[in-house]
């Protein structure tokens, strides 16, 4: 989960990610976010995030994202 | 195509005659959808209130989200003898206080949701409504008076681009520039009746020009997609076949946003078949495979400086690229000729760069209350002796290819594209050197990566500097990584080594 908060951090160090829960619904990532994030969880955690996976409702926390990434992590 | 036309809204009082019922525009939501004879009696009416009000050959500034009901207000500036200026509501209120500085409007058009912005600005003339001010009457007799006095160099719009300066220049384009532009574009790219647009680019840039006024002229349609979407591959996919949009101008990253996240072996675009794209260099392997889903559709490149009104060259993609080729900017459109100019003012010749400049119709009349930048880069044609003739220098750097196609080489300052937007990097730098902590800064741009990169010397965090950024720059100015450097590398004169850094930039 560090290595994901620092992924995160890194685009916006202004943003709370421990306890920000509306990181789309606010529009405080946006596309160019989406992209360098998906790239670097890739490189960090070893994980492609597939097209189906690219929906809101996993990208509005930290949280949502790393149990994507665990999830993806366990299929493989 | 009528040779006689003078004005802009002649496309879309033809559109009103043939079409009056179809609906011109629309964000995906039926309640936003709204008909040609909608636009027309609205933007009159929003026009003959503004000239009633005494405003008239001015600017007007459009302060309202991307909607439907924005492109009614351009139109109704138009049709009241003004000229429009997009604001967004998404730009920082430092940016839009710089540019309602130097353009001083007397008048602003709001919603319901900007105008509790437009309140708190440094604006002290009169803000109108939309919801009420399209239910004014419409005083045809005051139209067809202001319709009779213009001519087509008279100004439409000004549009603001990045200033390395720190203060962003308004573009001011007319009649003439832009009829001559939708003319060419519409023939190159085929626009037709049938054309469903789905826009990607925001209504405060000349970019959604491509969409604006051709949709008038042939009677097309223009789906404006909610800008969320971008984000998420599939859901844009879908929300392109629900509306059955056949035609898209994007940049290249919203374009590659869905090509590189095997988008296409969930679902594929149904009725797709123009592909335009520009502002970006399109990494072949991404255009390949949008190629290989869509091997019908037709794929053209544009290039265009906002000075030359939007785009003046293009490209059809008519054969395969190697994996490590650039997809050519091609040639001009008709009516426009690129002139190639060496160091020496001259052309370049076979295989030689030289700056790109623009010659035609297409040129804009200049940056407004800036004669000086204005001259620096509208200027006389050096090849011609004998009379004045204006050329537009881009400051693009460009050479002939074997095949004689035009082809991008560099920038000759520190200009760049990022996501295509135009950004003058010193814009960034005034602004971080602004800040009393910071010693010294630099900019630099990875080209590879698409990412920015601050790196200055001083008393604060990267976090609190990206904060006040956030304040005072459009979103996608703001650097993507800012680092903290204990001294900043300097060349042997003394000049801030941006090779070093960029170097540095390279290593992680």
């Amino acid at each position: 989960m560090d290595a994901l908060i620092e992924i995160l951090t890194n685009l916006h160090p202004e943003v709370d990610f421990d306890t920000c829960e509306t990181l789309v619904d606010d529009k405080i990532i946006d596309s160019f976010d989406i992209v360098s994030i998906i790239s670097e969880v890739n490189e960090e955690y070893d994980v492609v995030i597939p097209a189906e996976e690219i929906i809101p409702e996993n990208f509005n926390s930290a949280k949502a994202l790393y149990a994507l990434i665990k999830k993806l992590e366990d299929e493989e | 195509m009528n040779m006689q036309q003078r004005n802009v809204l002649e496309y879309l009082e033809g559109a009103v005659s043939k079409w009056p019922d179809k609906v011109a525009y629309s964000n995906g939501d039926p309640e936003s959808d709204i008909t040609f004879a909608e636009v027309f009696q609205r933007s009159a009416a929003i026009g003959s209130c503004l000239y009633s009000k005494g405003y008239y050959k001015e600017p007007v500034v459009v302060f309202m989200k991307k909607h439907p009901n924005a492109i009614v207000a351009f139109y109704g500036c138009v049709y009241g003898g003004n000229y429009y200026v997009p604001l967004d509501e998404e730009m920082p209120r430092f940016r839009i206080d710089l540019i309602l500085s130097n353009l001083k409007p007397r008048a602003m058009i709001c919603d319901e949701d900007t105008v509790k912005i437009a309140n708190e600005m440094n604006f002290e003339g009169e803000i109108f409504l939309y919801d009420e001010i399209i239910n004014s009457s419409v005083d045809i007799e005051a139209i067809d008076m202001i319709r009779s006095r213009q001519i087509d160099t008279d100004p439409i719009y000004i549009v603001f681009t990045s200033g390395s300066t720190g203060i962003p220049k308004g573009v001011v384009a007319c009649h003439r520039s832009v009829i001559d532009y939708i003319e060419n574009l519409s023939d190159v790219l085929e626009f037709n009746h049938d054309t469903i647009f789905g826009n990607q680019t925001p209504l405060y840039f000349d970019a959604c020009l491509k969409e604006l006024y051709p949709t008038l002229k042939f009677g097309a349609t223009a789906v404006i997609i909610p800008k969320s979407l971008f984000m998420f591959p599939i859901k844009l996919v879908e929300f392109l076949n629900e509306h059955k949009i056949n035609t898209v101008c994007w940049v290249v990253s919203a374009l590659t946003m869905i090509s590189s996240f095997k988008t296409f072996d969930k679902i594929k675009p149904e009725y797709l078949h123009t592909i335009a794209f520009g502002s970006e260099v399109f990494p072949i392997k991404q255009l390949n495979i949008w190629r290989e889903c869509l091997p019908e559709a037709k794929f053209t490149n544009l290039y265009g400086p906002t000075e030359a009104t939007g785009m003046c060259c293009y490209f059809k993609v008519d054969r395969e690229f190697a994996l490590d080729d650039v997809v050519p900017i091609g040639g001009p459109f008709n009516n426009t000729e690129i002139l190639l100019l060496n160091d020496k003012n001259e052309l370049a010749g076979p295989g030689e760069t030289g700056e790109i400049c623009v010659r035609g119709t297409s040129l804009t009349l200049g940056y407004y209350g800036n004669f000086e930048k204005t001259s620096e880069v509208f200027v006389q044609n050096p090849l011609n002796k004998f009379y004045p003739e204006l050329i537009y220098r881009t400051g693009d750097i460009g050479k002939r290819n074997e095949r004689g196609e035009l082809v991008f080489v560099s920038r000759k300052d520190y200009q760049i594209k990022h996501m295509g937007h135009r950004i003058e990097l010193g814009e960034i730098e005034v602004n971080v050197n602004l800040l009393d902590a910071v010693k010294i800064c630099c900019c630099v741009y990875d080209k590879e990566k698409d990412k920015i990169k601050l790196y200055y010397v001083g008393d604060m965090t990267s976090a609190e500097i990206i904060a006040i950024l956030k304040e005072k720059l459009p979103r996608y100015m703001i650097p993507n990584k800012v680092e903290q450097l204990e001294t900043m590398p300097l060349t042997a004169n003394g000049k801030i080594d941006r090779k070093m850094l960029s170097s540095m930039n390279k290593d992680n």
